[in-house]
């Protein structure tokens, strides 16, 4: 088999970090090739530097015998490289065809739009794939809208392709359908390097494994004569628990009733009659596609945003019309999935990030005057009960890495003892290691008797976490199920509004 | 203490760059630039009546700097701090000729009361309101509340309540137990000085050490953030446009009652647009509001001398400060895109 990638002694560094330090590695004609590493260990800025993105400071690509020196990512596409970014670079108001030939359209000033239709057609014909040339993209499903990425590429005739983080953002049915198109791709002779962070689909679908850890390629290894347990040593340098070790526990009385609440955002309702019970010591995971109303379902438990109607009992009383810091106060505590737009103002330092929810409150503030030195033992505190680093708590926000930043949130809410805790993709970005940490905080709090919402666009976490487990589609709760009973594909069938029971 | 040295460092090059641009302008008019900075100089600070002068230009500035300055603090962009300074100014002379039998103290702070409550509301009740509730910009609320106060003025001052009859359209001159007494006689500089700086003091303690101040930082540094700590967004706003507008009244009060004595009829004051500048200038730091108000005070008090002296025209001053505001919003920029970049450098370096 001929070597159609070789990249040798790649280092490429930014101010305080070498983010790929001597990477080495092949791709083979006709091979899916997977590079595995946490987040931060290096595989983005690689593939950047293969594309054109960035310039390394030393070391060579070849494709195909040829010398690689990309200066932009227009020369890299010239050369025949395509990459599938892990957000999308799609106009939604265009259709298919429109996107693909994008910024390469036949003709000149005309734009001939019967004859680029008929072009794409046969394109994805080619690429066996099932999608309508003339439908707008922002009707589409996130799956479909991968392809018109993959077509995009092979309208500009690449001889490699590169796909960052592709099943991110999929469901599990549509990430079988990503399979069969990456297989037959393979084979047409085409090399796939494929960029994942998730063990078990590097397992089923690549051939060779090429593992980075803190910007170095740890090994090459072919898929066969490995096992997950290897690669996920491999990877983080240390023997990991896949699984989370959680005892069994019986679950006490309700403690957050929802009662057919329906949320409307815009003109759009967003749920539509939902309800279920969250009891003392359990995890109730929510699982669902994004956008199908589970994080409307959480602000309007929260308070953010106004119930339709229905209602929301906590603790035994109506907190339907509450106060955001009424329900805060009588115990509910959130971790928003988005962290820099709702769960921290960047620019505050951390000791004003800290105490977001309570810094009215004594110690940290009386008659309206803050409380200097409380709130600094508060934050040292904190800082070092969840390690958060740097431990400097007078820095902003802003300056703290991803994982850091979930841990000043997450933080602040445990710290504030709270009845339930309601997480909103906790662990999003976030590396195993800071992963566990928050996991391992959920489980403390299940085992104190607390209750913990848990929302999570990923079913390993969903499922290795939750007691029950809730699927929501299209804004109504599809079923409850207890999470020992319930299989991937059956929660995947759920999460596409499939209806298990009529289904049989 | 790094920041503040951080702080002081962009508008000093401003500074230092616009200067010697317009020391470049001024060679190439055939003029020369160290006499003509040497007379812009002593024009400002050279003696105790200039030294005063300049000192009762910038206490105006400073108030209706430190309103701006804390709207921005917000999030909000007063631009209206004119219209408020007239609002002030009408209401703290019309305190000031109307109401007889005060005490100079009571007469004073009633003057002064009246005043910051009239502007505060006139910027708190429809740019405030229509800010929080509909979501209109304040930057044309403000600005068109501003033009609505200027003309009221002139209605009150052209055959309106507040006439007096004479030549020029002018209000009676306030009482004698309404006046700010001066520091330095025979100068502008009257006890409104000591006012400012208290201001200062008290805007610096408000934002920093008090939990509305955090409430206030907090909807203008992410308003969601803040909604999801369980504050109250649009009060806050309409709160900080009250506030703002309450300091670009006392600019007013303490303008007539401590130099002008009494209206006139005019389109601008000046004081709040450069307040605008101020703010920009000084990074929105109550104390960098008092060496910026100083710095741009002693622009307008020394340009005039600059004038007699070398021949430079008064309006230099003009591109000078012009230049400055060009530099310190580009600063904006830079640091944006510096940010932007970091970000993409970050980023990389942590999903990579």
């Amino acid at each position: 088999m001929h070597t159609s990638l070789e990249v040798r002694d790649i280092t490429k560094s930014f101010p305080g970090v070498i983010a790929n330090d001597h990477v080495n590695f092949d791709v083979r004609e006709g091979e899916i090739h997977a590079i595995l590493g946490e987040n931060g260990a290096g595989k983005s800025t690689l593939m950047k530097v293969i594309y054109g993105l960035y310039k390394p400071d030393s070391g060579s690509i070849r494709l195909y015998d040829q010398e690689l020196n990309f200066a932009s990512p227009r020369q890299a596409i010239e050369a025949g490289i395509g990459m599938v970014h892990q957000h999308f670079m799609l106009i939604p108001a265009l259709t298919v065809a429109e996107n693909v030939v994008l910024g390469g359209e036949p003709g000149r000033i005309h734009y001939r739009r019967k004859e680029n239709v008929e072009i794409v057609r046969q394109l994805a014909k080619q690429c066996h794939m099932d999608i309508n040339p003339e439908a707008k993209v922002g009707d589409l499903t996130v799956g479909l809208q991968q392809r018109v990425e993959i077509l995009k590429v092979f309208y500009r005739k690449a001889k490699l392709l590169i796909l960052d983080e592709p099943t991110a953002m999929l469901t599990p049915q549509e990430v079988e359908e990503l399979i069969q198109v990456m297989e037959r791709l393979r084979s047409q002779g085409i090399p796939i390097i494929f960029i994942s962070h998730k063990l078990d689909e590097v397992k089923r679908i690549s051939d060779r494994v090429t593992v980075m850890r803190a910007g170095k390629t740890v090994n090459t290894v072919e898929t066969k004569s490995t096992t997950p347990q290897e690669l996920a040593n491999l990877m983080v340098g240390r023997e990991v628990v896949l699984q989370v070790s959680k005892p069994p526990q019986l679950p006490g009385e309700p403690i957050l009733e929802v009662e057919d609440i329906v949320v409307s955002s815009g003109r759009n309702e967003k749920v539509k009659g939902v309800s279920f019970q969250v009891h003392r010591g359990e995890i109730f995971g929510l699982a669902g596609i994004d956008g199908n109303g589970q994080f409307e379902l959480v602000e309007a438990i929260t308070g953010l945003m106004p119930c339709k109607s229905g209602r929301i009992r906590f603790l035994g009383g109506d907190i339907t019309s509450s106060s955001v810091r009424g329900r805060t106060k009588a115990g509910i505590a959130y971790i928003p999935q988005d962290r820099q737009l709702d769960g921290l103002v960047m620019d505050f330092e951390l000791t004003e990030n800290f105490i977001l929810r309570d810094f009215f409150k004594a110690p940290f503030a009386s008659i309206g005057q803050m409380k200097k030195k409380p709130i600094e033992d508060f934050a040292t505190r904190l800082s070092e009960a969840f390690d958060v680093r740097p431990r400097r708590i007078h820095a902003l926000a802003r300056n703290l890495s991803g994982g850091n930043q979930q841990k000043v949130i997450l933080a602040r809410e445990v710290s504030r003892n709270p009845e339930l805790l309601i997480a909103a993709q906790p662990t999003r970005g976030l590396d195993v290691g800071a992963i566990q940490f928050i996991h391992n905080k959920l489980l403390e709090l299940r085992q104190g008797g607390k209750a913990v919402l848990l929302v999570s666009l990923e079913l390993d976490e969903i499922m290795s976490l939750s007691d029950r487990i809730g699927v929501i589609h299209a804004g109504r709760l599809m079923a409850i199920l207890p999470s020992g009973q319930v299989t991937r594909e059956q929660l995947g069938l759920l999460m596409t509004g499939v209806n298990l029971e009529k289904e049989g | 203490m790094q920041k503040t040295i951080e702080g002081l460092v962009t508008p000093f090059v401003a500074i230092v760059i616009a200067v010697l641009i317009g020391a470049v302008v001024m060679l190439m008019t055939g003029h020369n630039p160290l006499t003509a900075y040497g007379a812009l100089f002593s024009g400002a600070f050279g003696s105790t009546v200039n030294l005063s002068n300049t000192m009762a230009n910038a206490i105006p500035l400073i108030l209706s700097g430190l309103g701006v300055a804390i709207a921005f603090k917000a999030g909000l962009f007063n631009i209206g701090a004119e219209g408020q300074y007239w609002i002030g100014s009408m209401a703290a002379v019309w305190i000031g000729y109307s109401v007889h039998g005060l005490p100079p103290i009571l007469h004073i702070s009633l003057s002064i009361i009246v005043a910051m409550l009239a502007a505060g509301l006139w910027a708190g009740i429809v740019p405030g309101l229509a800010k929080a509730f509909v979501g209109a910009h304040e930057v044309i609320t403000t600005m068109m509340m501003s033009y609505i106060a200027i003309f009221l003025s002139h209605y009150m001052l052209e055959n309106g309540p507040m006439m007096q009859t004479g030549f020029t359209p002018q209000s009676p001159v306030i009482l004698p137990s309404a006046t700010l007494g001066k520091i330095v006689e025979r100068t502008q500089l009257s006890w409104g000085l000591a006012i400012a700086v208290v201001a200062c003091i008290i805007v610096y303690w408000l934002l920093y050490k008090t939990t509305l101040g955090y409430r206030l930082r907090a909807v203008g540094l992410n308003s969601r953030a803040a909604n999801y700590a369980g504050i109250n967004v649009p009060f806050h706003l309409v709160l900080a446009l009250f506030i703002s507008g309450m300091l670009a009244g006392l600019a007013g009060a303490v303008q007539m009652l401590g130099v002008q004595h009494r209206l006139y009829d005019s389109f601008s004051s000046g004081y709040g647009f450069t307040a605008i500048v101020v703010a920009l200038l000084a990074n929105n730091n109550p104390f960098g509001v008092i060496l910026a108000s100083i710095f741009f005070a002693a622009l307008s008090t020394g340009g005039q001398s600059m004038q007699l002296v070398s021949g430079v025209p008064a309006h230099l001053t003009a591109v000078i400060s012009g230049i400055i505001i060009f530099l310190v919003a580009t600063k904006d920029i830079v640091q944006i895109q510096k940010r932007w970049r970091k970000r993409q450098t970050l980023a990389s370096g942590k999903e990579a």
